[in-house]
């Protein structure tokens, strides 16, 4: 069976420091954002899978702010296993953020929430 | 998906429509505004709230807006209908009053459509809402739009120039426009160089805040003649939804114009160049790209370069918004009724300076969320039936 709480699961998860996604055992698919059954099959056997975490930016923008608050990106993260997800990039400047470039999931905290981010990816 | 569609081709029409409140309405509600659009249509109709037996209406202030508006007026429709597909929702109600009018369900149904997001006191939400999978990156609702933006010139070279002369040709139209909210002269030079919201964005990208009003009443087509000089005649309409959050749009560059604009146009039995005015929600400045591209009147990939060059400016081959849009004209929260009331107005031929010539076919389309649901409708003269 799936998970009855998804999202409360995935909380509970990356508060551990973990950035799970789920796949069905049947079809095999990944799904993100978490839900109790698979987009277009509607498989209900969905079980909860660490990603590799790698992925490429698949669009991004820079939001601008009144100075001083610095302005921040927005980043569309297409992961390897297929899932697209919004995040935002660290370690890297909002001007040095290009389509494709690859990148890796990082859990930071924001005050006592975990925020879930990627920055570029190691060795690139 | 059914091939054998059976839209009630020509055998409903707008007989009027109206505007009411557009720029600031300082102390007036929503439903104030709603409801007074309403009257006004029905007033050019020759008809009263009596008459309607068909309630279309939605808020933003208020999830049950259709029994709200039922209860303001003091009546007692038979359909009240309250879709809420987001900017989109009212080109769906005028879909559904098509069928039930034909169906013979009821009369004369009344869309309508109001708010004070400019000059009220209390912030709306946004009306794509908030995804808790996206909330923690604060992302505006020009970001949804400016990924699909940036993803475009990133697969098809569509540049930050071809953007801007959406924003030009809406406010060339809109100086034609004594209701346009924003006027005055816009170069690409100014959208490129004004204050930037979320990149590829400036504010000239993006649509007005505005509040405003907007309505239309539909009957069956033997009695729009009888109220109507020239009813704009429902010829096909058809909507598509693919998502609700960005994210989630499988291909950013192709919105459900793409399933909805083929059927429409099945359905009304027209070709491309039979089209005199578009009529396109531009919430921002990418809408128009796109949906020019999933419409099909030019090829994926194309819209930016079809754009150049003053195309769907005044006195531009294919006019496209021809009210200045919501990037100069209005722009509510929710603009796709307005959509409806232009192409009306340009069909009856009451538009004034902006009025484009002998128009006889217009298309009319809505877009709700971030690019998430897509309306069509064609409307025609009584030439075209």
């Amino acid at each position: 069976m799936s998970a009855t709480k998804p999202e409360q699961e995935f909380r509970e998860f990356l508060a551990s420091g973990r950035f799970m996604i789920q796949r069905s055992r049947s079809t095999g698919g990944y799904v993100f954002y978490p839900r109790v059954a698979e987009p277009g099959t509607g498989a209900a056997d969905l079980e909860w899978v660490e990603p590799s975490g790698r992925g490429t930016v698949h669009s991004f923008t820079v939001v601008s702010q009144k100075p001083p608050t610095p302005d921040y990106n927005i980043v569309l993260v297409d992961l390897e296993e297929g899932p697209r997800l919004m995040s935002r990039l660290t370690g890297v400047g909002n001007d040095e953020i290009t389509v494709g470039m690859a990148i890796e999931a990082v859990i930071e905290r924001d005050g006592e929430t975990p925020v879930l981010l990627f920055r570029p990816a190691a060795g690139k | 998906m059914t091939t054998n569609e059976r839209f009630p081709r020509g055998r409903t029409a707008v007989v009027a429509a109206a505007t009411h409140g557009i720029g600031e309405a300082p102390g007036q509600s929503s439903i104030d505004l709603a409801a007074m659009a309403g009257l006004k249509a029905l007033q050019s109709a020759n008809l009263s709230i009596a008459d309607v037996d068909a309630l279309y209406v939605a808020l933003p202030d208020d999830m049950l807006s259709g029994l709200s508006l039922a209860e303001y007026y003091g009546i007692h429709p038979r359909i009240t209908g309250n879709n809420r597909t987001g900017g989109s929702a009212f080109l769906t109600h005028a879909l559904d009053a098509a069928m039930a009018l034909d169906a013979g369900l009821c009369d004369v149904a009344l869309i309508t459509y109001g708010s004070n997001t400019r000059t009220n006191t209390v912030r709306y939400p946004a009306p794509p809402g908030s995804s808790p999978y996206e909330a923690a990156y604060k992302p505006l609702l020009a970001s949804s739009y400016a990924l699909a933006a940036r993803r475009h010139m990133h697969e098809y070279g569509t540049t930050r120039e071809q953007l801007a002369e959406v924003a030009v040709s809406a406010r060339n139209w809109a100086n034609l426009n004594p209701d346009a909210y924003m006027k005055g002269d816009l170069s690409v030079a100014d959208v490129l160089n004004a204050r930037p919201v979320s990149s590829p964005f400036t504010v000239r990208d993006c649509c007005l805040v505005t509040d405003g009003a907007a309505a239309v009443v539909m009957t069956r087509a033997d009695r729009a003649r009888d109220i109507a000089n020239r009813p704009a005649y429902l010829l096909g309409g058809a909507a598509a939804t693919t998502h609700r959050y960005i994210a989630a749009m499988d291909d950013l560059t192709v919105t459900a114009a793409a399933m909805s604009g083929p059927r429409a146009f099945a359905q009304a039995g027209v070709k491309h160049e039979d089209i005199d005015v578009l009529e396109l929600y531009d919430a921002f400045t990418i809408n128009v790209i796109l949906f020019l591209e999933d419409l099909g009147f030019c090829p994926k990939g194309e819209g930016g370069r079809f754009v150049e060059g003053g195309r769907i400016a005044p006195g531009g081959v294919l006019p496209v918004n021809t009210n200045g849009g919501g990037l100069s004209c209005v722009h509510p929260g929710m603009y796709g009724l307005f959509t409806m009331v232009e192409a009306f107005q340009q069909i009856a031929g009451v538009a004034g300076e902006r009025q484009v010539k002998d128009v006889d076919v217009a298309l009319s389309h809505g877009n709700g969320g971030v690019l998430s649901s897509q309306a069509t409708l064609i409307f025609g003269s009584d030439a075209t039936l």
